[in-house]
């Protein structure tokens, strides 16, 4: 069957059987492979997307229930060559080593700070909750979302812990 | 944001803007045309006669190409062990099988979805046998988990190390001989520590790309040893190492489950050399949880013999480790790594058993820190048990039995290994200011008399990483399964292009821990050269030099020890260059700021000229050939010894056993530091899987060796809600043992942190009259135990 749908403002379509899941349409079809598949079972939280302004899991939707659908995946959140301020955050906070989790990490924390720029901590480790990350211990994840939350209300980042160490 | 390329100094990782924009190239994400996929077929039994096998349903599928079983596959023989103790596993089993999960036939088709459905529709009549999954029952022999073996006992592992049965009995004899005197103490506790699931994130995934013609084959695999996985297809294959590349761009977590050669990686290379076209297989997590490695898995009685003021006489471990059906690579050799920090940062006589016992279970073998958690954790519990039995306070009577400073260097282990260096007195006095100890015990004692259950605990720990010296091999520690003649070498090779840009190539592999970055650090540093003109290249058999992968933590005390000195061999020679051309002393010649400079003055040559001349033989020093890269090898002289305190506050809830991590401070020494981010970065993920291991997570089998936490939502893995912000300090006591001083962080914070929790559980439920809890602490069983206790 064939399913169209707005990807990271491009719109697409392709050929897919009804029992293809939103994820493999994704990173087979159209070759986003930023996407990542941790578990095909909506435990791991690698494969978040943003669907119509939601963090959704790409491995528990069929790509055909996405037709129509407005979806922005890790590599659409980049603009005109500028990091988006969650990104930046995590490159500049060291919030991820393998990498694997972290797209997926990455759209939870998009979601959670369009949604409140100003978390506490408690607020922005329950936003996270679905996300497993087995690197991190999520420490400085925590501390990438706080630096792109301060970026986001046009503050200052908290200075590094190793700065100040 | 510091750009500078100073070893000790903050650089962004390199490897992160791909990774941050969806870009960063993992196995799975590898796309040649006309791949084939891969399904397997697996035993739904631990233990059972394969009757039969009907593949003539799932060969008639449209687009299967394929359907191998185990008379396709057995000319190979089967998977190799680097210490093959023990039985060696089938590529494929279709005789009898030994564990839930064993691959029984390989179904290859044009598109994945359809390799599952063939999978599935290949028949296999199995004659379901009792199973082998109790550790005691095991030792008993009274039933074989593999019947032509003549015990389940593998190999016992003993300590002291090297000593001989009288030795071993006089050490048991003296520690016995305390046990009668009045003013000495005994105690003794049989814990369990449990089986775990490694669980990367990323599943493992393997692509093979035989070249049809040119006899060549390429692979693409989530694996920590590139260099080992094409030694082994070389072997299988009767190829030579220049044959075959292996290639892990980005590996998405390793943790020790990926430093194997998989059965799975040799059929999938031998299906593409049969089909004559790529094929792919990567596992669904439930197959990762039945047929990737375990770790852990031992229960063993622990036994501390000391006077009533805190001076221990003797600790004595008698226990048995689970090593699952098969022996992979190191399967049981991991005890072994437990025999040499038997004795943690003490000096007391210590006296060690461990019977390695087969089960009809998933092998074990090498999950971050691979021994050394287990035996850190019996030693530290039985430690804090001793101490409250004294009621001494914890840390006072563990700075009362360290190996003092002054032995360092030339200290040797009560288990009988010279060490390197270390400094534990410092580490706990700096971990106890970090921690505000005495106001930490007093805001637990406030919590308390509000009739709360708050609880403090600490733990210490040694490591061992990095290994060498290569002379290893001559006992038996040597990869020639994988034709590496040494697995304790690093290999480096740093080249300088004719435009001054460098590239260092080494044998590690990536599977998060920064190497991008630190490697160009390290070259960075030695040539006065901005890291963003280096590039790394790793886990690429075709490019990078032979050497081991990434495991044990020995990544940077290794291979970065010999990007090291490749280093100063390409800088020595530069040093003449640029001597040369500025018409200088080449030892007033200094590297920094992109060039040479000569001492004092302000005459200096950028890289971009030394570059050029090298290519330039007719402008060089007489004699001197052209060129400018060079080779190192690294061989250690011995292991490392990392080390450090950790401290954790806990809080139970007596009524419903939740336990809740307050606050958690890790101090820790792994020598020499090249990105405090980085190595701060390990620290965090390694308390992490501790804590999971000491609240979470555990691989349950039952009796019939089902595994009944297969999937994320019964094998439980810490999330962001479950932990605190951890509090990190660090004291440094460089090695000696290799010019960069570092000594290795991978595995430390995991091997610190499970005791620290279920110590400061305990201490929390001290006035309740709990005594021990075994992991995972989870409320069910938490409040068991204070219902026990209260009986
Ligand atoms: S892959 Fe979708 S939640 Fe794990
Ligand atoms: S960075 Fe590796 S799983 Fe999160």
């Amino acid at each position: 069957m064939k399913v169209s749908m707005s990807v990271n403002g491009r719109q697409v379509s392709g050929e897919a059987e009804p029992r293809t899941l939103l994820v493999h349409f994704l990173r087979e079809n159209l070759g986003l492979t930023g996407t990542h598949v941790g578990c095909e079972s909506s435990y791991c939280g690698a494969c978040t997307i943003s669907l119509d302004g939601q963090a959704v899991l790409s491995c528990t939707m069929l790509a055909a229930q996405a037709d129509g659908a407005d979806i922005t995946t890790v590599e659409g959140l980049a603009r005109n060559g500028e990091l988006h301020p969650v990104q930046e955050g995590f490159w500049e906070r060291h919030g991820l080593q393998c990498g694997f989790c972290t797209p997926g990490m990455i759209m939870s924390a998009v979601t959670l700070l369009e949604e409140n720029d100003n978390p506490s901590e408690e607020e922005i480790r329950r936003g996270i909750e679905g996300n497993l990350c087995r690197c991190t211990g999520y420490h400085n994840i925590v501390r990438a979302i706080e630096y792109a939350g301060a970026k986001m209300r046009g503050e200052e980042p908290a200075p590094a812990e190793w700065e100040n160490a | 944001m510091s750009s500078t390329s100073v070893l000790g100094g903050v650089v962004r990782r390199r490897e992160d803007p791909a990774l941050i924009q969806g870009g960063g190239r993992y196995t799975d994400d590898v796309k040649l045309a006309g791949t084939a996929h891969v399904a397997f077929v697996r035993s739904p039994f631990a233990h059972a006669d394969v009757l039969s096998v009907d593949t003539s349903a799932a060969e008639a599928m449209d687009g299967v190409l394929a359907v191998y079983t185990a008379a396709d596959v057995e000319h190979l023989g089967s998977l190799v062990a680097q210490v093959p103790v023990g039985a060696l596993r089938p590529l494929l089993n279709n005789g009898t099988v030994k564990h839930v999960g064993e691959a029984v036939a390989m179904v290859v088709a044009e598109d994945p979805y359809v390799a599952r459905d063939a999978a599935d529709a290949v028949d296999v009549d199995y004659d379901a046998l009792a199973a082998v999954v109790d550790l005691k029952h095991s030792l008993s022999d009274e039933m074989l988990v593999h019947e032509d073996m003549e015990s389940n006992t593998l190999i016992s592992w003993t300590g002291p190390f090297g000593a001989d049965a009288d030795a071993l009995a006089a050490v048991k004899a003296g520690i016995d001989e305390q046990k009668s005197r009045d003013d000495v103490v005994v105690v003794s506790q049989e814990m369990i520590n449990q089986r775990l699931i490694p669980v990367p994130i990323e599943p493992r995934s393997v692509m093979a790309d035989y070249q049809v013609g040119y006899g060549r084959f390429d692979v693409y695999s989530s694996t920590q040893i590139p260099s080992a996985l094409a030694g082994a297809i070389g072997k299988y294959f009767g190829m030579a190492l220049n044959q075959v590349t292996v290639k892990a761009m980005e590996v998405g977590g390793g943790f020790g489950c990926k430093l194997n050669v998989y059965n799975d990686e040799v059929l999938v290379a031998f299906a593409s050399k049969q089909l004559g076209c790529p094929v792919k297989w990567t596992e669904t997590r439930r197959e990762a949880a039945n047929s990737t490695i375990q770790g852990r898995g031992w229960i063993a009685t622990a036994t501390m013999t000391g006077t009533t003021d805190g001076e221990i006489l003797g600790f004595e471990l008698d226990g048995i480790a689970d090593m699952g059906a098969y022996s992979q690579n190191f399967t049981v050799a991991i005890p072994f790594l437990g025999v040499f920090v038997g004795s943690g940062q003490y000096s007391f006589p210590t006296h060690w058993k461990m019977d390695c016992v087969t089960t009809h279970t998933m092998t074990t073998d090498a999950y971050r820190g691979a021994g050394r958690p287990e035996a850190a954790y019996y030693l530290e519990r039985v430690l804090d048990m001793y101490a409250r039995k004294i009621g001494v306070d914890p840390a006072e009577v563990r700075r009362k039995n360290y190996i003092s400073a002054s032995e360092f260097p030339g200290a040797v282990s009560p288990m009988g290994f010279p060490m390197d260096t270390g400094d534990y007195e410092t580490n706990l006095d700096a971990a106890l200011e970090s921690a505000g100890w005495s106001g930490l015990l007093a805001e637990r004692d406030a919590a308390r008399a509000e009739g709360r259950h708050v609880g403090v605990g600490i733990a210490t720990y040694v490591e061992v990483c990095g290994f060498g010296p290569s002379g290893l091999v001559d006992l038996g520690f040597s990869w020639a399964e994988y034709q590496m003649p040494s697995a304790f070498n690093g290999s480096s090779l740093v080249r300088v292009h004719p435009d001054g840009s460098a590239t260092v190539s080494i044998g590690t592999g990536p599977s998060g821990q920064g190497h991008q970055t630190t490697w160009a650090q390290i070259v960075g540093d030695g040539l006065g050269m901005d890291v963003d003109r280096i590039r790394v290249i790793h886990g690429d058999t075709e490019e990078a030099p032979p050497s081991i992968g990434t495991f044990g933590s020995r990544s940077a005390a290794v291979d970065g020890s010999a990007c090291y000195e490749a280093t100063q061999k390409v800088q020595a020679k530069a040093a003449r260059i640029a001597a040369h051309l500025l018409e200088a002393s080449e030892d007033d010649i200094e590297f920094a700021d992109g060039g040479a400079h000569v001492a004092g003055t302000d005459s200096s040559v950028g890289w971009d000229e030394i570059a050029k001349a090298a290519y330039q033989p007719h402008v060089l020093p007489e004699g001197m050939e052209g060129g400018l890269e060079a080779h190192a090898i690294f061989s250690p002289g011995n292991a490392t010894w990392p080390f450090g305190t950790h401290i954790a506050m806990v809080e139970v809830d007596a009524d419903t056993g939740d336990v809740r991590l307050l606050r958690y401070i890790g101090m820790d020494d792994c020598g020499n530091v090249i990105s405090p981010m980085i190595v701060d970065g390990q620290i965090h993920g390694g308390i992490a899987q501790g804590v999971g291991q000491a609240m979470f997570e555990d691989a349950v089998y039952d009796m019939d060796g089902n595994l009944l936490s297969a999937s994320l939502v019964d094998y439980i893995l810490p999330t962001a809600v479950d932990l605190p912000s951890f509090e990190l300090g660090r004291t440094v006591t460089p090695t000696d043992i290799n010019p960069l001083g570092v000594k290795g962080i991978g595995e430390a914070g995991t091997i610190g942190a499970a005791q620290t929790v279920v110590n400061a559980v305990v201490d929390a439920l001290e006035s309740l009259g709990v005594t021990h809890i075994d992991m995972p602490l989870r409320p069910q069983r938490v409040w068991q135990a204070i219902q026990d206790a209260q009986a």
